[in-house]
């Protein structure tokens, strides 16, 4: 019992990470139909520069901090000058397809050109123990109803609850999120009713450049470093936790990455043979919902009547 | 109003509207006829901007915007062809879109009033608009552009796929929005019986070109038009 409920707190921790970066992609995908295959290299470029603000001596919160608000930045110009001028009605989608595939591999290589090559130690944004040869320090560890839980596990989770939370809250309590839904929902009628898509659609690319942001960092100081190949796998889990849930479902993307990481710390912790093959979890998942119903736990066909 | 000289245009290489002349005053009705294919919708999307276009187009007095967007904050609300609701939104969601350009505070006030001219869609608020049905959503559709208090409102054949006694009903909503409100509508129908009962002047548009105009009762009056459009 003990074993699986500690296997249970490790897949919520990594499913926090995996939630907030497939939330990322279903921003994206819902307002441009594209699952943005960048957004991992993205997170891993604005990791390094947390690190690098962390290394020239700020304290870990308020670099993360400005790093999502530098992130969104990015994200908004990278919308305006990378993305809309391939963009749009008569042009392929396969053009952004491209762009986002460049952008994968540019930002991956800038990130080691400017930054650095090595894993780099990435301090903890939560209570540590200090441990002797660990620059970082070890995750404290507090009881919580007789279960051990580290503080890395509470602390993703409080920011996927905060993110879920601010996210509400923009799309349903705002006239901003309305007005991202319309342009999710009907680009050209949003248009007509004056809405300029265009800026929309930067919104949502800066939305998702900060969550992946914060998602990266996070799952940094979960790892103790920054190193290039940090996003790739967790990317990959991202996938499937939105390909789970249905990839134009925020909540689909919070519980598809929670079931996703669950299943894979269950399987790789009881059986051993699979401890070498984790990623096989994640490509069995997505290869079982796209069967069994292709639109995910939580995506909506489009049905509309006439 | 409105006033669209020598226009052409359509998409891309493919030319749809060839040197169109055509006015609307204000607190007019005008009815644009033609078949299908004739390029009346493209008609609209050249005066909202969707498409490129070449000759003058301007409304009180200023050249038009060229990029749908500016053409709804010059006034000009489109309720576009297949109705344009939001589908996953709610009714009441939709109509707040319809008001996104206003910063005054009777949106709210408006909404009710159109749930107040439209009962079925009050009955329906929170309803997402894909769910309703076809006279429903075309009803939203109109509600939706009237919340943006237009100058002129443009309607893309609000007939197609209604039955009968909607459509009617639908034109007589139009009527009395115009005659009690000063509404000034320019309109492109297939069904030209409707259409000219509650327009002042019609244009007919036949292969993008404009082939015939004026008052609506000597359209109806015209032989030829009479066998083409109006089947009687």
């Amino acid at each position: 019992m003990d074993l699986f409920i500690s296997l249970v707190l490790t897949g919520i921790g990594n499913g926090a990470v995996y939630a907030s970066v497939a939330l990322a992609l279903v921003l994206i995908f819902r307002t441009t139909g594209l699952l943005n295959l960048a957004q991992g290299e993205m997170a891993l470029f604005s990791t390094y520069f947390a690190w690098k603000l962390t290394s020239l001596g700020l304290p870990i919160i308020p670099a993360i901090a400005i790093t999502v608000v530098a992130s969104m930045v990015a994200g908004a110009v990278i919308e305006r000058f990378l993305i809309r001028p391939v963009d749009g009605p008569g042009k392929s989608p396969l053009n952004v397809l491209i762009v986002m595939l460049g952008l994968f591999l540019a930002l991956n290589a800038l990130a080691q050109l400017i930054f650095s090559t090595d894993a780099e130690p990435m301090p903890k944004p939560w209570p540590t123990v200090g441990s002797p040869g660990d620059p970082t320090g070890r995750d404290a560890i507090i009881e919580v109803l007789g279960a051990r839980v580290s503080w890395s596990t509470i602390a993703l989770v409080i920011a996927l609850l905060v993110e879920c939370l601010l996210l509400y809250v923009l799309f349903q309590k705002t006239k901003i999120g309305l007005m991202l839904r319309a342009v999710a929902a009907n680009p050209e009628s949003a248009r007509l009713v004056g809405i300029r898509a265009s800026t929309m659609l930067m919104l949502g690319w800066a939305l998702a450049a900060g969550l992946g942001a914060l998602a990266g960092s996070l799952v940094a100081a979960e790892q103790r470093s920054v190193n290039p190949g940090l996003m790739a796998l967790v990317l990959v889990y991202a996938f499937a936790a939105a390909a789970l849930g249905g990839f134009d479902s925020p909540v689909g993307a919070v519980v598809g990455g929670m079931i996703v990481a669950i299943a894979e710390a269950l399987t790789v912790g009881y059986v051993d043979a699979l401890s070498g093959i984790a990623l096989a979890v994640p490509f069995a998942l997505i290869l079982l919902v796209l069967l069994v119903r292709p639109t995910g736990l939580f995506g909506r066909k489009v049905v509309e009547r006439v | 109003m409105l006033r669209l000289e020598g226009v052409t245009g359509g998409y891309g290489p493919v030319t749809v509207l060839r040197d169109i002349d055509l006015t609307v005053s204000e607190g007019e009705v005008v009815v644009v006829l033609g078949a299908n294919g004739a390029g009346k919708t493209t008609m609209l999307r050249a005066i909202t901007g969707e498409i490129a276009t070449q000759g003058s187009l301007s409304f009180e007095g200023a050249a038009l915007p060229r990029n749908p967007e500016n053409v709804a904050r010059a006034g000009i609300a489109h309720v576009p062809q297949g109705r344009g609701t939001f589908a996953d939104l709610t009714t009441e969601e939709n109509l707040r879109l319809g008001a996104v350009l206003r910063s005054d505070g009777d949106v709210r006030r408006d909404i009710d009033h159109w749930l107040e001219v439209f009962p079925r869609l009050g009955d329906r608020r929170e309803q997402a608009a894909g769910s309703m049905s076809g006279g429903e959503q075309q009803m939203l559709a109109i509600a939706r552009a009237m919340m943006l208090r237009p100058r002129l409102l443009l309607l893309d054949e609000p007939s197609l796929g209604l039955a009968p006694l909607i459509t009617r009903d639908l034109f007589e909503r139009l009527g009395a929005l115009n005659r009690d409100e000063g509404l000034t509508v320019l309109v492109v129908e297939q069904n030209a019986n409707l259409a000219l009962e509650i327009g002042h002047r019609g244009y007919v548009l036949e292969t993008g070109q404009i082939v015939a105009s004026g008052p609506s009762h000597q359209l109806r009056d015209d032989d030829a038009i009479r066998k083409a459009y109006l089947g009687f």
